[in-house]
């Protein structure tokens, strides 16, 4: 039997009952999203970490299948279509930007940043909207630093990522046009950095390309946006999340403030704990017949991962669905696992830390002032408008 | 003729079983189960760019490769 896919409305943080029910049946699922071909669907922590692990699932398939998809246009290039050696050739130039030492350099910038958005929001009066007045502007000014991205720009390039991870929205012959749109953007800017270079990451890229012809125009243009949409959509996303959690566990919210030190471990399980995909990651095409659990793929399907299921898997985690902010997890999968695991794991680490410490250590009293407004149309859960005061 | 080796050291302070190097390198690297960190198939190799890869992709920088006991990966 195959059925309709993802199962969540996305208005919540819940992860909806049929993934427990699936952990708990032998074998994956078998789901039909909107669009695009019927698929697996791995739910468990053993399956998901196998199948994003082994080499014989690849994503550079998908490209030329029906790939499995929540609206009609797709993304059709860009790193996360790449196998090795190419998804290896472009990874190489960037890893070095997103290193846990050069994040480190980063952070008394990124404390900065949070700490003046807070002292923003504190002259603007509550209550305030903490997606628009911070939780977006602080990876926006991060990555548009690191990267070299105007941050004035921000209202242009925030409608293209919209559309980038957009459930519904957009006809094919739109996200087309969107997505031509912001690479004449990243065009424009990368022209720009290659008449001036400066010390950002379009520099060092375009130098990658003139100098040492490690990559095209079109995979330069696409990598840096990328980076650009990649790098703040989530983390915009998870510093709400993890708040709401927050507000929703207050012996764990009054654990974080009277010892702070417990922040970059209750990261992590927040990163475990809250969903934050719609639906299960980008679908991995079996490049011939593998074996997973007791299920036989054949070659050519796809299959799709749950990392939110699998991060609440009852066979990996005790006690799951508990938050247990002074406990931090081993292994969850919040940043995926394999070879396109998250690249900017450490940033974002660092940012929702700092993000958590600001705003909890500044705001003692921090509370909503009002209903959130729930994204209804992004592959990423998350509130729109979330109203606090302090 | 002088035969060059490499070794190949994870460190497991620092590993934090991304599975990066075992999806990308399965002959160099791999996985233990479940909590097991990434570890050398084999402690030294015949040079392979490969490795190489792996050191500089590591999102924990884990990863050292040697040769003759002077490292060279990952690469500055």
């Amino acid at each position: 039997m195959t059925v309709a896919y993802p199962f969540n409305e996305p208005g919540s943080l819940e992860l909806h009952e049929a993934y427990y029910e699936a952990q708990k049946t032998p074998g994956m699922l078998r789901v039909r999203m909107p669009h695009g071909e019927p698929a697996w669907l791995a739910t468990r922590y053993e399956d998901v970490r196998f199948v994003l692990g082994d080499r014989r699932f690849s994503r550079a398939m998908a490209a030329t299948h029906d790939e499995p998809r929540m609206q009609a246009g797709r993304v059709d290039s860009g790193i996360l279509l790449m196998d090795p050696p190419d998804h290896t050739r472009l990874r190489t130039l960037v890893a070095k930007a997103f290193t846990v030492r050069r994040v480190e350099e980063l952070r008394p910038r990124a404390r900065e940043i949070a700490t003046d958005l807070v002292k923003d929001m504190v002259a603007a009066g509550p209550p305030v909207d903490l997606v628009d007045m911070f939780a977006l502007s602080l990876p926006v000014a991060v990555i548009c630093e690191l990267l070299g991205v105007p941050v004035e720009d921000r209202p242009k390039f925030r409608v293209w990522s919209d559309n980038v991870l957009s459930t519904s929205r957009l006809t094919a012959e739109q996200f087309v046009a969107s997505r031509n749109e912001l690479r004449d953007y990243m065009h424009g800017l990368i022209e720009d950095h290659r008449a001036a270079p400066r010390d950002d990451l379009i520099s060092a890229l375009i130098e990658a390309r003139d100098e040492r012809d490690r990559l095209s125009e079109l995979e330069l243009v696409d990598l840096c946006n990328g980076i650009l949409v990649a790098g703040h959509e989530t983390t915009a996303s998870q510093i709400p999340n993890f708040l709401v959690t927050l507000f929703e566990h207050p012996e764990s919210m009054a654990k974080l403030r009277s010892d702070p030190s417990l922040i970059p471990g209750a990261v992590e399980e927040l990163m475990r704990f809250v969903p934050l995909g719609v639906v299960g990651g980008f679908a991995r095409y079996a490049t011939e017949d593998v074996l997973v659990g007791d299920v036989l793929v054949r070659e050519g399907e796809p299959v799709m991962v749950s990392v939110g299921a699998a991060n609440r898997d009852a066979e990996r985690f005790s006690a799951p669905t508990t938050l247990r902010v002074d406990e931090p997890p081993d292994q969850h999968m919040g940043f995926g696992h394999g070879v396109h695991h998250c690249l900017g794991a450490a940033l974002a680490r660092m940012e929702l830390q700092e993000a958590l410490r600001v705003l909890l250590t500044e705001l003692p009293n921090l509370h909503m002032a009002g209903d959130i407004v729930w994204k209804t149309e992004l592959l990423v859960r998350g509130p729109l408008r979330m109203p606090v005061g302090w | 003729m002088v035969t060059m080796t490499w070794q190949l050291k994870v460190d497991e302070n620092f590993c934090g079983a991304t599975g990066m190097c075992a999806a990308l390198a399965p002959d160099l690297f791999e996985l233990g189960a479940r909590d097991a960190h990434a570890h050398p198939v084999k402690p030294e190799i015949d040079p392979d760019e490969l490795a190489l890869d792996a050191a500089d992709q590591c999102p924990m920088q884990a990863i050292t490769v040697l040769e003759d006991g002077k490292e060279i990966g990952p690469r500055p």
